[in-house]
Formats: C-alpha cells, sequence, structure tokens
C-alpha cells in the first residue's frame, strides 16, 4: 500500500511539479515587473544563467515567452501585431512575438515580463544577434554576445588537455570576465566567486539529471515522451539553471524514472513505434501534433530539441567547483558547442540514437520561420537513410504561426507514415 | 461473387471502383465532390455498384481514401491516398517504382517498393500550385474548358515563361500576358510547364526511379503528360483508369480484408 501510493505520487511528478515551478518562475518575474527593476534576457543555448545568478538576476528567456504564447493560443496576436509594425511574416516567430510582447510593455499570456537590464546571448543562433539589436535600440541597454567557437568541420571537436582546446577555452574564459565587469556595473553587486561556486554546484547536479533523465528513456517502454514531457523537464532546465529548485526537481526526476523503470510504466498503453523527433516543436497545435502519432501506437522517445534547447545540458558537464572560472568557460564552451552540433553535425548522432534507442522512425520537422533549425534537415535525412534502413517522415509546419499549420495535410502525411510502418511491421513479422 | 470496393473522395471529384477476387475492376464511378462529402461518396459508391452489375450486399468491404476519407460512412477502414495511389498504381503497372499524383489540390511524388509499399513520399506544400487548381484558374483566365486545356497547349510554338507559384497570382500573369498579344496555346504551355517543374522537383526530392506511373485527375491532359515527360527524359505510364487509381488502391487493400480476414494498414491503428 505505502509502495503504492508512493508510486502514485512519483508518477508524472516531473510534470505536475514542472508545470508549478514554471507558474512560480513567472510570478516571480512579474514581481519584478511590478517593482520596476529589470532583468537579464537571456537564450536557451548558452543562457550563461551561472554568472547572472551569482548577481541575484532574474533570467527572462524570450524564446520560451514566445512559444507560450503558442501554446497558448494567443501568439497571431502577438504576430499580427509585429507584422503591423513592419515585420514580414518570414521572421522569426520567436522574435515577432517578443517584439509585441515589449510593445504592448510587457504583457503576457504567462504574467507581466519586466523590461531588460542587459542583455546575454550567443553565436549559436544569428538570430540571436539582431534580436538583441532590437533590446539595445528600444531601452540602451548593455548587449554581451558570447563569441563561442563552434566545431570547425564534422569530428574535428577537440577536448580539454587539446591545445586548440585550450585556446578557445581561454578565448571564452576572457569574455566570461568581460561578462562578470558588466554585470557588476549593472547590478552594484561586487563578484563573489564563492557565490559563483554555489550556482554551478546546483547546475552540476541539474546536467548530471538532465543526463540521466535521457538516457533512462532507452526503456522498453519509454518512460516519458521526449516531446510533450521533455518539454515540461526543458523548461524547468533552462529557467532553474543553477538554482536549488532546478537541482532538486533534476534529482527527483531521475528518482521517478528510475520507479517507472523499473516497473515497466510507459507512456503508452501499448508502444507500438518507437520515434524520434528531429526539430522544434509545432506549438501552435503542440498536443494535437503529438496525439496524431500516440494514436497510432507512436512515442516520441527522443527529440534533438532536448539537446539543442537545452543549451548542450544533455551532456552531462560537470564543472570543476576548485576552479570555477575556468571549469566554466570549459563547460560553455563544451556544452553550447553541443547545441550547435544538435542542429548543424546531427546526422551521426541520429545515427547513434536509432541504435542505442531501438527506433523505428525519425521525424524530421523544418520550421519555416526558423531557418537555423531548418536549414539542412534535408541533407541530413539523406544522410541518415543512405546510413540505415529506417523510415523517415518529413513534415513542415511552423513553431508559432498558425497560418501555415494545416492539420489535415499534417494529419494525412501523419497517417501515411504510419501505414508505410504497420507494412514493414508486418513484412518483418512474417519473414521471421 | 464477392466484391471489393474503394471510394475515393477527392478536393474536387470523387471516384468509386469496384472488383472482383481476381483483382479486375468491373465498376467504376466519377462525380463531382460538391458541398456534401457524404453524399458524394455514397452516389459514387452507387453509381460504381450499378456499373459493375453488383448489389451492395455482394460488397463485402469498402476501403475510404482521400481527404474525405472519414467521411465514407459506410466504409469499414480509412486509407491515405498516399498508400492507395502507391498500392494501385504497382497494380496496374507491376513495374512502378515511382508514382506522380497530380489531383486537385495535392500533388504527391511517391516511392514504391515493387510490392506497392511506400518507401518515401512527399507533397506539395499548403498550397495549390503545381496542381489541377493551377490549372483551373488559367482555363478560367482564359474562358477555355479544362478538356480542351492540353490539346491547346500542344499546339505552342514559342511557349511564355509563367513565373509565378501562386495559383490565385497565376490568373493575373496569364492576363498580362494576354495583353501582351501572346497566342493562348503559348500561354497554356508555359502554365503546363511551370506545372511540370513543380512536379518532377517534387519527383526528385523523394528520388526518381523507373518506372514512373502518372496518377489522378490531371492525368487526363494530354499536354501535362507531355510536359512532364519532356521535362523528366522519361516516358510515364498513364491508363485511361489513372484517374481511379487510388480509388483501385484501396479497393485493392479491401480486397486483402476479403481474402485474408483483415486490411493490413487496419492493423496498424491502436
Amino acid at each position: 500500500m505505502d509502495e503504492q501510493r508512493q508510486g502514485t505520487g512519483l508518477v508524472g511528478r516531473g510534470n505536475r511539479e514542472g508545470a508549478e515551478l514554471f507558474r512560480q518562475w513567472f510570478t516571480e518575474l512579474g514581481r519584478t515587473a511590478a517593482e520596476g527593476k529589470g532583468a537579464a534576457y537571456v537564450f536557451v543555448m548558452g543562457s550563461l544563467a551561472e554568472i547572472l545568478r551569482t548577481f541575484d538576476l532574474p533570467v527572462v528567456f524570450p524564446e520560451i515567452n514566445s512559444l507560450q504564447t503558442a501554446v497558448r493560443r494567443v501568439a497571431h496576436e502577438y504576430l499580427n501585431q509585429a507584422e503591423d509594425y513592419g515585420y514580414s511574416p518570414d521572421i522569426c516567430g520567436y522574435v515577432k512575438a517578443d517584439v509585441a510582447v515589449q510593445l504592448r510593455g510587457g504583457e503576457h499570456p504567462m504574467g507581466k515580463i519586466p523590461k531588460p537590464a542587459l542583455a546575454v546571448l550567443t553565436n549559436a543562433c544569428n538570430t540571436y544577434i539582431k534580436w538583441g539589436e532590437i533590446w539595445e535600440r528600444m531601452y540602451h541597454i548593455p548587449l554581451f554576445t558570447l563569441d563561442v567557437p563552434g566545431t570547425r568541420a564534422a569530428g574535428t571537436q577537440t577536448w580539454p588537455g587539446d591545445p586548440d582546446f585550450e585556446n578557445d577555452r581561454e578565448y571564452v574564459q576572457a569574455q566570461l570576465t568581460e561578462l562578470i565587469a558588466i554585470c557588476e556595473k549593472v547590478t552594484g553587486i561586487k563578484f563573489d566567486i564563492d557565490r559563483l561556486r554555489e550556482v554551478m554546484g546546483h547546475a552540476n547536479e541539474m546536467s548530471r539529471g538532465w543526463k540521466q533523465v535521457l538516457e533512462f528513456n532507452r526503456s522498453r517502454p519509454s518512460l516519458f515522451n521526449a516531446l510533450t514531457d521533455g518539454t515540461i523537464y526543458l523548461g524547468v532546465s533552462n529557467s532553474f539553471r543553477g538554482t536549488p529548485e532546478g537541482a532538486r526537481y533534476f534529482t527527483e526526476l531521475v528518482e521517478e524514472m528510475a520507479y517507472k523503470a523499473e516497473r515497466h510504466i510507459g507512456t503508452l498503453n501499448e508502444e507500438k513505434y518507437r520515434l524520434t523527433f528531429v526539430g522544434v516543436p509545432c506549438y501552435p497545435i503542440f498536443r494535437r501534433f503529438n496525439e496524431l502519432f500516440s494514436e497510432w501506437g507512436g512515442t516520441f522517445v527522443h527529440s534533438t530539441y532536448l539537446w539543442f534547447a537545452s543549451g548542450g545540458a544533455n551532456v552531462g558537464f560537470e564543472y570543476d567547483l576548485g576552479r570555477p572560472l575556468e571549469s566554466l568557460a570549459e563547460g560553455v564552451l563544451i556544452s553550447v558547442r553541443n547545441a550547435m552540433d544538435s542542429m548543424f553535425y546531427q546526422d551521426g548522432a541520429i545515427i547513434d540514437m536509432v541504435d542505442s534507442f531501438g527506433l523505428d522512425g525519425v521525424v524530421y520537422h523544418p520550421v519555416k520561420s526558423c531557418r537555423t533549425t531548418s536549414t539542412g534537415l534535408a541533407d541530413n535525412r539523406r544522410s541518415l537513410m543512405a546510413a540505415r534502413n529506417i523510415p523517415s517522415l518529413f513534415i513542415e509546419s511552423d513553431m508559432m504561426d498558425r497560418r501555415v499549420v494545416t492539420e489535415a495535410q499534417m494529419k494525412n502525411r501523419i497517417d501515411a507514415f504510419f501505414e508505410g510502418l504497420a507494412s514493414r511491421k508486418q513484412q518483418e513479422a512474417a519473414a521471421r | 461473387m464477392a466484391y471489393a470496393a474503394g471510394v475515393d473522395v477527392g478536393s474536387t471529384q470523387t471516384k468509386a471502383v469496384v472488383i472482383d477476387e481476381a483483382k479486375n475492376i468491373v465498376g467504376r464511378a466519377l462525380i463531382d465532390t460538391g458541398a456534401n462529402v457524404v453524399i458524394a461518396a455514397e452516389q459514387a459508391f452507387a453509381e460504381a455498384l450499378k456499373n459493375a452489375n453488383a448489389r451492395e450486399e455482394e460488397v463485402e468491404y469498402v476501403v475510404g481514401t482521400g481527404y474525405g476519407r472519414y467521411r465514407v460512412t459506410f466504409g469499414n477502414t480509412q486509407v491515405t491516398e498516399i498508400s492507395c495511389h502507391g498500392r494501385g498504381a504497382v497494380h496496374m503497372f507491376p513495374g512502378t517504382r515511382t508514382v506522380l499524383d497530380m489531383g486537385g489540390q495535392d500533388t504527391k511524388a511517391i516511392r514504391v517498393s515493387p510490392t506497392g509499399e511506400i518507401l518515401d513520399f512527399c507533397m506539395n506544400d499548403k498550397c495549390a500550385a503545381g496542381t489541377g487548381r493551377f490549372l483551373g484558374a488559367a482555363a478560367s483566365a482564359l474562358n477555355i474548358p479544362l478538356e480542351e486545356l492540353g490539346p491547346t497547349a500542344l499546339r505552342a510554338e514559342r511557349p511564355v515563361r509563367i513565373s509565378t507559384t501562386c495559383t490565385v497570382f497565376a490568373e493575373s500573369e496569364v492576363l498580362s500576358w494576354l495583353g501582351r498579344g501572346k497566342k493562348i496555346e503559348d500561354i497554356l504551355q508555359g502554365v503546363h510547364q511551370s506545372i511540370a517543374a513543380r512536379s518532377i522537383g517534387l519527383l526528385r526530392r523523394v528520388g526518381i526511379e523507373e518506372e514512373i506511373t502518372f496518377t489522378g485527375g490531371v492525368t487526363r491532359n494530354v499536354g501535362m503528360i507531355e510536359a512532364i515527360q519532356k521535362g523528366l527524359g522519361a516516358k510515364l505510364n498513364v491508363s485511361p483508369d489513372s484517374h481511379y487509381m487510388g480509388a483501385l488502391g484501396a479497393a485493392m487493400f479491401a480486397l486483402d480484408h476479403v481474402l485474408a480476414g483483415r486490411a493490413p494498414a487496419a492493423a496498424g491503428r491502436s
């Protein structure tokens, strides 16, 4: 009975508490806005939350704000406002929704968003840089761009100890020192390296947990849906990075996964097809999109989104707290580089995923308003098809814009994909 | 005698095919879909039965396909038109490895296995450029009946280049060429070439492997067959029944059920 009760509390706890933490985070942001204080505007691929939290700066993720308008089905209001302002329909939907949030003085379906006190971005997405310039012009705030030396060519990543890596690490570390100086100036707080150690310690627990959670989904049946549940975990991974709440959440999430793995508690009554999702989710019909797959017994056991949108936390890099700044530079370099590789050099990783997660199919989802994540997917798919005999589906829609999401067309393609998978399974069964 | 049937409810027309156990087409019907999809499916099925000289109770299984497949209320199950066109094409032309289906709103390129399974497919995306609708817009602008589009285009001597990819704007572009004194046949050939180029692009995306079978309503347009063959540098398989290929494939899936006791595609659903 005790175990049953424990199980009832454990299964789904990550989703419940993740949603609650998310609400708390927005409530806190609302409080900051009400007090007239500013926040640090950051991005999921290299938020540098470790440094920002050392200065007690609240973090705002405009990407998350934007996707929330789509999930809450009001994105069109924000997109239209930005387009009326002069933005083209072809521009990144995340940027446009944020522009509208700024034009509305921070009004957002989750609450009030504080204005930026500074903005921190990386070169992981070229739109980040143009986006930051918008805030710079609107608010005349300091803008800090971290230039992360990414992978120069496929398979050439270097690692600690390698002279090339150490050069890159020093370059990143020097930039982090510049950011610290900016934060001191913006907040009036003197940098405290022990506080940084504390934040990095929490981040370590989160990265360790995130890596373990992702690996747990090799289980049959899979323990969580990478597209739906995974996005909740991802939200906590970003918004609570370096906090005690985030550390506790991921420690408990690992506990939940272990419990479910031991008892073979999956996400579907019958897991017929194990899939991976490549790209950014279709947020305008987020739940329905997943149902189009789950109705056929398909579940997403993994997704490259959980790699790049976690800023590479999936690598599970753990900082050496004995040499915090140097180790932070190493971690940022390795993690953000991995996030970029998850978009640009992903074919090898997907091939590995096919094998290690026992996949039946790969779903590519290029989105119209994000060229960074979508360019190259067609080539990526060809590369996969040449390497593995695995069915794949290529469907295009958008992460924000309902106007280019046609459910009937999407369903037609998805149904045909599953008809092929079903036929293939039958043939394999007949051949045995 | 036991029969199986397929009903393909498309955006423009609804097709029904009845086949016997030897996989011969014994009845067929084609009607405009109109506003009431349920009635269109029922009428097409009734006409196909009449054409087959068969009674409804003799049809043991019916598969619905096309965008209106879930509105085939008397159907036993549904299969997408992508799978049905692949299956029908391989049945009619066993050497088929690539299918080009051009309908009212969709153009699909489908790569199939020798047994008709779908290996890959892609479709026009959220836009009717490169589909039958594009031809319809041109016919309307030029005030020419649809059935005369192809033969007229084949008389072209100096085809114009249609640059727009938008079906709505195509009409304005056609009118602007008319205003510049271009001959109707040259304008129409330009329209055909434009659609053919988009279709060939889709085929290349899935990988072209001969034989290539052309299916769907636009197969009745000789000008389009010619334009695609010329663009591809390859011959297309076309039959007078190509328009019924989706319904035929659906009937084949239905016959699977009749013969084996269950429909393969239906088994995939949870």
